[in-house]
């Protein structure tokens, strides 16, 4: 492949330093819980429904206990104090707990292993539920086959389920690998997940446990139909990241949006909440073996892509680091960036190419996620298809794992069903045709793309070293990413992070973490 | 050249009316198929339509490619437009006049409602600005404030009256079922009905926007795509000096 210089030594120095960063978060996530997690908790035991004002069970459960100032101990300790007081289920359990008047405080009187052993089947019940589906998907991608990479990722964001799924299937048979349904815009900020099917949503659908099987079936139906597993994916973020990741595993999607750090930047998501809830998140992920995309793209979508491309290095090494302490391992993070570059500044190709290459080799057996132009795209839709098909070859060229493609209508709409045909068709056609370019010559020792190589990797070094002295709560403070300023108390969901009690009790997280008994000592 | 104010499409000869159209329509290749096409084509009032595409897109659509020659033209001349007519200024004049003002000009931006997409009014506030050109925040002119992506319209109004601002840029790209003007028309309601509406200029941005709609949903200015900062820093310094020459409502 025609690679670039990378410095082992440097690699390794970022390597540490983002260890470290990371792992000063860690002390953090591993003393407290969130809301968030607490309700996937009670979704993963069985907890179900929702009210007729679309209240679902698992947040008036979980406000409640909140309200009494009980979140630290885990909805999982009322649940299995409620099992053993005789609740004939885990429904009835957390019924009664929302709207009973059973007592929301810990008793002293409270059997700690008593309740425990009364969860430890669900426990079980909850990982098998989790377990079987991931199975499902190694049989089918076993049976089907999946196609080359760059695998194809398309859009579709009708905001009707059903659009949707029309469109979905529309896509697979032009070619796509993989399909995202874009979310409902104002969603990553609802502290809840909306119930059922949807068919009204504004620049996307809600992801719903709903939404996400009757995606999963109309893919599976095209998948056998073309001979090929078509991947599905979402969005695991936002307030409701965890809820997400745990709906996604049990529904068998394939792949995740699901970054460490995107909401706090992007969505003024309060830092702590976020870190929390993306390592639960990533716990289940880990589990059910989803493939994460991270949102680097996103950087240079506010900063500029040639000024601040370290700072998408610097932040995958951080990413890498944070999925790693959640027991994903590299073949499940699609690390992210993108091709935001200004298209007229001469070379603008080049840069991009050393980057990407830069990217592929420092993390080798990642799926790395590639994502296209948008900032510089216009309504000219030809010129468009003409840039997009430049993004096209760099990301063969370079070996990028996951292609989100570009749409040349990218400035104008939401895609119509040929802007994607079209797309796909110009991405076949380019993957194809340049196919092995890369193994068939050596970039120049001193180019221009192996120094601009070399000159990323030295910045986002010096970028990790400052971040690792400074943290990461005064970096992000700083505006180090995306040019994006926050404070580490301040943004959307804060009250929701709780400090966990000393019999904090979360017998699913303990199986996840890689304690076999769940606790049950 | 004649100035000529009756308008076809011109594609290689003056008058030949050529245009290309592309769609996809919900039957699969074939006869038939291309038969509809050229049939939905003469439909739009296209002449001697001619198929160069016809491709299957999905399990039940085709996409085409169709040229043909429009029969129709429109009079230039009978063409009225809300025009922005707003004085090009360079740089140094946008700064020239606010000096002369005597004071920066209070300018705070956000993309409202459920819109999470900052890349219209990121392009015209931030210092980075677009193609080439710094944002509103480069100027010595102004004192911009860009509140970001999802903020509610009371929010906005609210931080708008507490920083003084002159002038409100919203910015609106998600146009789902006509949410933007939904959510625009709201933002000048607020404001009218807590009575300060004429002590602020209201701008809208954004990639479905022009001067006209913007115009019709009670905003002062709108400004469409490939907007760049300089227009709008030069709109706002030529209606701040407009309204401070006007003689201002007696206090009540």
């Amino acid at each position: 492949m025609a690679k670039v210089p990378v410095d082992a030594e440097k690699v390794l120095r970022c390597r540490a330093l983002a260890a470290d960063v990371a792992s000063d978060v860690q002390t953090m996530i591993d003393r407290h819980t969130t809301v968030g997690v607490e309700r996937t908790v009670a979704r993963a035991y069985g907890v179900e429904g929702a009210d007729a004002e679309g209240t679902p069970l698992a947040n008036a459960l979980v406000d409640k206990l909140h309200q009494h100032g009980s979140t630290g101990l885990g909805v999982a300790y009322f649940l299995g104090r409620a099992l053993a007081g005789g609740a004939a289920d885990v429904q009835e359990a957390a019924e009664r707990l929302a709207f009973g008047d059973e007592p929301l405080l810990a008793g002293d009187a409270d059997d700690v292993e008593a309740l425990r052993r009364a969860l430890a089947p669900h426990t079980a019940a909850a990982v098998l539920r989790i377990d079987g589906a991931r199975d499902e998907r190694v049989r089918l991608k076993g049976e089907l086959g999946v196609g080359p990479e760059p695998l194809k990722y398309v859009i579709v964001a009708t905001g009707n389920i059903h659009d949707d799924a029309t469109q979905a299937k529309a896509a697979a048979f032009a070619g796509s690998d993989i399909v995202a349904v874009i979310r409902a815009t104002a969603q990553s900020l609802l502290d809840y997940v909306p119930e059922g099917a949807t068919t009204e949503g504004y620049g996307g659908t809600f992801a719903t446990q709903e939404n996400f099987k009757i995606i999963r079936r109309a893919l599976d139906e095209v998948s056998r139909a073309l001979g090929r597993y078509v991947q599905q994916t979402n969005y695991s973020s936002g307030l409701c990241m965890s809820e997400i990741a745990w709906m996604a595993a049990v529904e068998r999607l394939d792949m995740l949006l699901n970054d460490a750090m995107y909401g706090i930047l992007f969505r003024d998501i309060n830092m702590e909440r976020t870190f929390i809830d993306q390592y639960f998140s990533r716990r289940v992920i880990a589990r059910s073996r989803i493939v994460i995309n991270t949102g680097e793209d996103n950087y240079l979508t506010t900063a500029d892509a040639v000024e601040r491309a370290h700072t998408v290095l610097a932040s995958q090494f951080i990413k890498e680091a944070f999925a790693e302490r959640a027991g994903l391992v590299p073949e499940l993070m699609g690390l992210g960036h993108a091709y935001e570059i200004d298209p007229w500044l001469e070379d603008s190709f080049l840069l991009e190419v050393a980057q990407a290459q830069l990217v592929r080799q420092i993390f080798d057996r990642h799926p790395i996620k590639w994502m296209p132009p948008t900032k510089h795209k216009t309504g000219d839709i030809f010129h468009s298809h003409v840039h997009d098909a430049m993004f096209n070859l760099a990301g063969v060229l370079t070996g990028q794992s996951i292609e989100l493609l570009g749409m040349f209508s990218e400035a104008v709409h939401t895609p119509l069903l040929m802007d994607r045909y079209l797309s796909l068709k110009s991405a076949k056609y380019i993957f194809g045709a340049a196919r092995h370019l890369g193994d068939e010559f050596e970039w120049k020792a001193d180019g221009k793309v192996a120094t601009r190589a070399r000159t990323i990797l030295d910045e986002a070094l010096t970028l990790l070293e400052d971040v690792q002295r400074e943290s990461i709560w005064a970096s992000i403070a700083s505006g180090v990413f995306a040019d994006v300023k926050r404070t580490r108390t301040g943004g959307k969901g804060h009250a929701g992070v709780v400090r966990r009690d000393g019999r904090y009790t979360n017998p699913l997280l303990d199986v996840l973490e890689g304690h076999p008994s769940g606790g049950a000592s | 050249m004649s100035s000529q104010t009756f308008l076809r499409a011109y594609g290689d000869r003056e008058g030949d009316g050529m245009v290309q159209l592309s769609f996809t329509l919900t039957i699969l290749p074939g006869d038939r198929a291309r038969e509809a096409a050229k049939r939905f084509a003469e439909a739009h009032g296209l002449k001697h339509p001619l198929v160069v595409t016809m491709e299957q897109a999905s399990f039940e659509h085709t996409y085409f490619v169709v040229y043909g020659k429009s029969v129709h033209g429109v009079d230039a001349a009978a063409i009225h437009v809300e025009e922005l007519g707003a004085e090009a200024l360079s740089r140094d004049e946008v700064e020239g006049a606010a000096k002369a003002l005597g004071r920066k000009i209070v300018v705070v931006g956000a993309c409202t409602g459920s819109d999470a997409h900052t890349v219209g009014i990121d392009a015209i506030l931030n210092y980075k600005g677009f193609r080439g050109e710094k944002g509103l925040e480069s100027y010595k002119a102004f004192d911009a404030h860009n509140l970001g992506a999802q903020v509610e319209n009371a929010e906005l109004a609210q931080r708008a009256r507490a920083l003084g601002a002159d002038a409100i840029l919203v910015s609106q790209i998600i146009t789902q079922r006509d949410c933007h003007k939904e959510n625009a028309r709201a933002l000048v309601e607020l404001i009218e009905g807590q009575g300060w509406r004429d002590r602020v200029i209201l701008l809208l941005g954004g990639p479905r926007i022009d001067n006209k709609l913007a115009r019709a949903l009670g905003f002062d200015a709108g400004f469409g795509p490939g907007t760049l900062p300089l227009e709008v820093a030069a709109y706002l310094v030529r209606e701040v000096e407009r309204r401070e020459a006007r003689p201002q409502p007696a206090m009540r």
